[in-house]
């Protein structure tokens, strides 16, 4: 029995190996947060002040939301690019309630539904009408754009009900936005780690027809994942929304980039069937981290966007090199 | 004709495209005026211009979604080089299209040398591209460009708009090459079966990256034209173009998966959606009103154009 040379010991590595492979870029994001925060708080300690990382997180905390439910689709195989347009009528739905005397949790409540439904339309076209769904959010991102800005011919809306300011609580010190981050990320994750509808998603992101023989409702499924993911950007929303006291009836510019980025950051296979929704949270809190970190190192803030693009270069780059490693060494 | 081929998309669209004119005629007396079919023709060039090399990259199952970004990176550069660095506006033209045909060829590169799907890839190359052009430009706007310059974006060549010669010559030549050429047979053959073509001893990667590259390069004289047309340089022009351009290639009947699509129906796309805009505007209909129904048209066209093409293929 020499260990090197046995099959059997070689095919079941140490559980610390196989959390590394099986979580790899969820370890590399946590790393490079840590790096981050460890670099600049060296250059300027003002930058770990509880205040300053209060800001960073839940300022954010609605991308990572609505990362959630786009690494659910992503997973599938699937892609949405209209979901910040969707945010955007959303929060302007929200606000006309919560200032037309509707009680505010109504307010609160009404885009997870409404979100559901318009998704709902979007994923039976994408199963039952077998439209490729970039094609799909594409047509729905003009609708959605357009009918806002024709809905409300670009007023904002003010006056908004101090009680409607759900992001700006703090329950136990800490602000809402991140008990909803936290809380919906680890749900999430449990959910598609661990059930039977969860793991359904993987598979069918992994090979729809595999699935499809496996006995996998292929289509009830994808209308399924769309509609939670518009609940999901529903509670994104939510956040979103009550930031400020007034809500702008525009589409917030590349949300919808942004929050792709962010799943796919986080390790979520633009082909599907892999990553998970920590590594898109974490991503999405690097973001936020990085662009707080160029003001206290005193570089430009117009410089961002590049050192993003160059982060998710980097990223990608090094994850291809792993996976081809991989699948070399698996041959 | 057989009927399968009087089904194909293109067929279809052209029939909305005819409606559509006829409709928007009635609406209003000046739509079909000279005047104002040119000023439409000047608006589209910018968007066609990348549309046309889009085609290219969709037919071979690719995706570009940096061009809008090469697109503000150049238009910035081309003020740069010839304000701050005092190069003269011919060399500063070259250089801006210099940089954006590399923009897109380190696009193909990373595409084909580092096997990344081209929707990422794309993806980082657009904050990227769009990150430096804000880097470097500050928020700052060059403007007071030589006379000579707008000739370009404003002026007439033969009585026609000078940048409509540029887009018809493009225009031609993509439509020839793509549908005559063994190149453009090549294009067609990564798109269908890339392992396939691979085997057949096609230049896979060489055909990607030239692709990618003269996306980057039909950007970057977008930019040039751009710059021209409304006399200054922003950080933030061209901010979105790149899913116009998406938009206008896929209802023009190129398949989103690749091996499928033409140049004329791109073309198809681009008028429809321009008269689109256009007519409705003159018919006093909002703009947002006309961009909610491009989506519907989008949606729609190609739900009824997948419907056919099953129905063909049993």
């Amino acid at each position: 029995m020499t260990g090197a040379a046995d099959p059997a010991r070689r095919a079941r590595p140490s559980a610390l190996a196989r959390f590394v492979s099986a979580y790899g870029q969820e370890i590399v994001i946590a790393c490079a947060i840590v790096g981050l925060f460890v670099v600049v708080s060296a250059i300027n300690p003002r930058f770990l002040g509880a205040n300053n990382l209060n800001t960073i997180v839940s300022g954010n905390a609605y991308i990572a939301v609505a990362a959630i439910g786009m690494s659910m689709i992503i997973v599938t195989g699937n892609i949405d690019v209209s979901v910040g347009a969707l945010i955007g009528v959303l929060a302007t739905i929200s606000g006309t309630l919560a200032v037309s005397g509707y009680p505010v949790w109504v307010a609160w409540i009404a885009p997870l539904f409404i979100g559901a439904a318009i998704n709902g339309v979007v994923g039976t076209l994408v199963a039952y009408g077998r439209l490729p769904s970039i094609v799909v959010t594409l047509g729905m991102l003009s609708i959605l754009r357009g009918g806002l800005v024709s809905f409300t011919g670009g007023a904002w809306i003010n006056n908004l009900p101090p009680a409607f300011q759900i992001a700006q609580a703090r329950w136990s010190g800490i602000p809402a936005p991140i008990w909803f981050m936290v809380i919906l990320t680890v749900a999430a994750f449990l959910w598609m780690r661990h059930t039977a509808f969860g793991r359904s998603l993987y598979a069918i992101g992994g090979n729809a027809e595999a699935a499809r023989a496996a006995g996998i409702p292929v289509e009830r499924r994808i209308v399924q994942v769309f509609m939670i993911h518009g609940t999901v950007a529903g509670m994104a929303t939510m956040l979103f929304a009550t930031q400020l006291r007034v809500i702008q009836s525009t589409v917030p510019p590349n949300l919808e980039l942004t929050v792709i980025t962010a799943s796919v950051i986080g390790g979520v296979s633009i082909l599907g069937g892999t990553g998970t929704v920590i590594g898109s949270t974490l991503a999405a809190v690097l973001f936020a981290a990085i662009g707080s970190a160029m003001i206290f190192v005193n570089v430009s803030a117009y410089w961002l966007r590049a050192v993003i693009g160059l982060l998710i270069l980097v990223t990608v780059l090094v994850d291809m090199a792993r996976r081809n490693r991989e699948f070399r060494s698996a041959r | 004709m057989t009927p399968r081929k009087l089904f194909r998309h293109e067929t279809i669209l052209a029939l909305f495209v005819v409606v559509a004119l006829f409709v928007l005629d009635r609406q209003s007396d000046r739509f079909f005026t000279l005047d104002n079919l040119f000023n439409q023709g000047r608006l589209m060039t910018e968007v066609g211009l990348i549309a046309i090399a889009m085609t290219f990259v969709i037919v071979t199952g690719g995706i570009d979604l940096s061009v809008g970004s090469i697109l503000g990176l150049s238009a910035i550069l081309l003020g740069v080089f010839w304000k701050s660095l005092g190069l003269p506006l011919p060399a500063a033209i070259g250089l801006a299209l210099v940089v954006g045909t590399l923009a897109g060829l380190l696009n193909g590169l990373i595409i084909t040398r580092f096997r990344v799907p081209p929707l990422i890839a794309t993806l980082g190359t657009l904050a990227l591209y769009r990150g430096i052009a804000e880097g470097v430009s500050q928020a700052r706007s060059v403007r007071g460009y030589p006379d000579g310059f707008y000739v370009l974006g404003q002026g007439e060549v033969w009585g026609v708009p000078t940048q409509l010669w540029i887009f018809g010559l493009a225009a031609v030549v993509a439509a020839v090459v793509l549908g005559y050429t063994t190149w453009g047979r090549a294009t067609y053959a990564v798109g269908s079966n890339e392992v396939a073509a691979r085997f057949s001893g096609l230049g896979v990667d060489g055909t990607k990256i030239a692709i990618y590259a003269a996306s980057g390069f039909a950007a970057a004289t977008a930019a040039v034209i751009f710059v021209s047309r409304v006399s200054t340089t922003r950080s933030d022009m061209g901010t979105g173009i790149e899913l116009d351009a998406i938009t206008a290639v896929v209802l023009g009947g190129t398949s989103i998966f690749g091996g499928r699509g033409t140049v004329v129906g791109t073309l198809l796309g681009l008028v429809l959606i321009q008269a689109l805009k256009n007519g409705l505007s003159l018919a006093g209909v909002k703009s947002d009103g006309t961009v909610v129904l491009i989506g519907a048209v989008l949606i729609l066209t190609i739900l009824v154009s997948n419907l056919f093409h099953r129905n063909a293929n049993r």
